[in-house]
């Protein structure tokens, strides 16, 4: 795991995810389905990097990434829906003869693809550009955003929308003229998803790195004196806005095909506050923590569920209430106290760094 | 005159916090104003730099109307300010703190592709070392003690470049040695810059008033003059130890 700035961690979390993973599966030791679970925990890291500079970096608390996520997945899904029949089923049974308007530009992939970057791009500079304008901010700016993820799940929800209603778009047979239900498919969707989250990483560290970068971070620590030294705040959060809604939506985008379905239940209430709480619980400010907590939280999901089905909820509300309590910094927050309170000791590797966490817990 | 203000008013809540009749201040003029808690000074200074909305008159800085610009435009005028409370970036390193003042363009794509270059990183230390902050320059701002966040607020507003600066309680906080040596930089800027200094401690208002004093009582201009003329002033002293006074209710 990336716990450190050093290269060696970074050496590590590419070989065990580009190198070990797979070989692991080739040589049968994990099924491809464990690979494209994994695929998909690198989309959710995706859209967790966009929650991080939205939300860790620049302070503003944003609920509506779950929707921006969903934007991309059900653009690439209506896209997959038209790969296979000219009107989807769920149409015809509500005695729908021809195929909606906004239905159209899907079947070219070319448009898809684009489409599913510009929606999400263009919803989030108008809400942004109306919220930022009029000075939203803080707990307002929450509770907005999550107004308006709500409403749009009630609007994906219904039959009348014609994106599937409750059950949402499902049963995809070829993407790009490749079989999704094939092996082989499967495991290029799990290697490029890796390779989108390291390039959006390098790309999110370049930009946290910058001035730019440095502009977020004293937005969220004293606005009012960012604006007195003459930046335009609204527009560097308008920007990063953006920023994050193209993030959430491209991890949408490789979530869909891996993962076969999508209902509005991805970007209900609770999906919404779950994608926060990986950042929390990672680390929020650090782009690492994001990473690490987007993967972390969804592994422990899947052990939890298959082990206590219905205690999940409660786990992750437990590690939550932990984090807001003794650690605010999240899992790396934590590693580093550790590091400090433990003078004169140098982690070799990972696996000692994850002990002495195991053990201040 | 490079800032003009005139019949300025502002009420909260329906208190007058400040109705000022008139204030000018010449360029390269170094101006303190003092007087009781509550007189409006702070909120004087909130008007200039477009924190707060006054509700009639006029504020004319280099012969354009300075009322309802934004906090932006009225930095890109040429207003910077420092605030009573410490206000900079705790998380960003004070270097951070001091580049992201640098007078450059402020714009998305200018700052996303910024690199720092030797002319600027030397004024940033040029600036480091004159507020002795040369040795913690590396440091998170938050860490430092109070009189250093004032110090690097001050670097901050130096940096920037104003053509004016709106210094808000430079002493509060540090040591005497401190104070001097506040004091001493204040009179060596107003060489070079127009300033308006708010303080309280008088032995500090007697270092850096080489010009006016100007005294607000209860948002309004009681006198202005020269430091010997203020200390001397029976008003001033009778406002100062809030003994009522026939002449200050007739004002």
């Amino acid at each position: 795991m990336k716990t450190n700035n050093k290269p060696l961690y970074y050496i590590l979390f590419v070989a065990i995810f580009a190198i070990l993973l797979p070989a692991a599966y080739l040589s049968g030791l994990l099924s491809i389905n464990t690979i494209s679970i994994w695929g998909r925990y690198f989309c959710f890291a995706i859209a967790a990097l966009g929650i991080d500079l939205i939300w860790g970096y620049t302070g503003i608390l944003s609920m509506c990434q779950a929707f921006f996520f969903c934007l991309g997945s059900y653009g690439i899904a209506m896209h997959l829906v038209l790969q296979k029949t000219s009107l989807p089923d769920f149409m015809a049974w509500n005695k729908i003869t021809e195929l909606p308007f906004f239905w159209q530009p899907f079947h070219n992939a070319g448009v898809t693809f684009a489409l599913c970057l510009i929606i999400p791009a263009l919803f989030a500079f108008f809400i942004g550009y109306v919220l930022f304008r009029s000075r939203i901010r803080g707990v307002y700016m929450a509770i907005i955003t999550q107004a308006l993820t709500l409403a749009m799940w009630l609007l994906f929800l219904r039959n009348e929308t014609n994106l599937g209603g409750t059950n949402g778009l499902t049963d995809f047979k070829t993407l790009l003229g490749f079989d999704l239900s094939s092996a082989q498919v499967k495991l290029s969707l799990y290697l490029v998803s890796f390779a989108v989250l390291c390039l959006a990483y390098i790309a999110c560290h370049r930009i946290t790195r910058s001035k730019f970068g440095k502009v977020l971070q004293a937005i969220r620590d004293s606005e009012s004196r960012v604006s007195f030294t003459a930046y335009k705040t609204a527009n560097f959060k308008l920007a990063v806005f953006v920023l994050a809604a193209l993030l959430a939506a491209v991890g949408g985008m490789l979530y869909l095909p891996q993962t076969g379905i999508i209902t509005p239940g991805r970007m209900d209430v609770k999906a919404s506050v779950e994608m926060v709480m990986w950042v929390a619980l990672g680390g929020r400010g650090n782009l690492k923590g994001a990473v690490i907590g987007a993967l972390l939280v969804n592994f422990l999901y899947s052990l939890c569920t298959s082990w206590f089905p219905d205690s999940w909820l409660f786990i992750l509300g437990f590690l939550f209430v932990l984090t807001v309590l003794y650690f605010d910094k999240g899992l790396i927050g934590l590693v580093a106290t550790v590091r400090q309170r433990i003078p004169g000791l140098h982690f070799k590797t990972s696996q000692t760094t994850n002990r002495y966490v195991a053990d201040s817990k | 005159m490079l800032l003009t203000v005139n019949n300025l008013s502002v009420s909260f809540g329906g208190v007058h916090a400040l109705h000022l009749d008139h204030f000018s201040l010449g360029e390269k003029e170094l101006r303190v104003i003092i007087g009781p808690n509550g007189a409006g000074k702070s909120t004087f200074l909130d008007i200039i730099c477009g924190k707060t909305k006054a509700d009639s008159g006029e504020v004319i800085f280099k012969g354009k109307p300075v009322l309802g610009k934004s906090e932006v435009q009225i930095a890109e005028l040429g207003i910077g300010r420092k605030f009573q409370k410490p206000s900079v970036f705790p998380e960003l390193t004070v270097y951070d703190n001091l580049l992201l003042a640098v007078k450059t363009k402020k714009d998305i794509f200018s700052t996303l592709f910024f690199k720092v270059s030797p002319a600027i990183a030397e004024r940033i230390h040029d600036v480091a070392a004159r507020l002795q902050l040369n040795t913690v320059i590396y440091k998170q701002a938050g860490a430092l003690s109070h009189g250093q966040k004032q110090w690097l607020e001050i670097a901050i507003v130096m940096l920037q470049d104003p053509t004016l600066m709106l210094i808000d309680e430079p002493a509060a906080g540090m040591s005497d040695e401190e104070t001097e040596k506040t004091g001493a930089l204040l009179l060596e800027l107003a060489n070079t810059h127009s300033i308006i200094v708010i303080e309280h401690d008088m032995k500090f208002v007697e270092q850096i008033a080489n010009h006016l004093v100007t005294v607000l009582v209860r948002g309004k201009r009681l006198m202005e003059g020269t430091f010997e003329e203020v200390k001397n002033d029976q008003r001033v002293i009778d406002c100062y130890l809030g003994r009522t006074n026939a002449q200050l209710e007739t004002l």
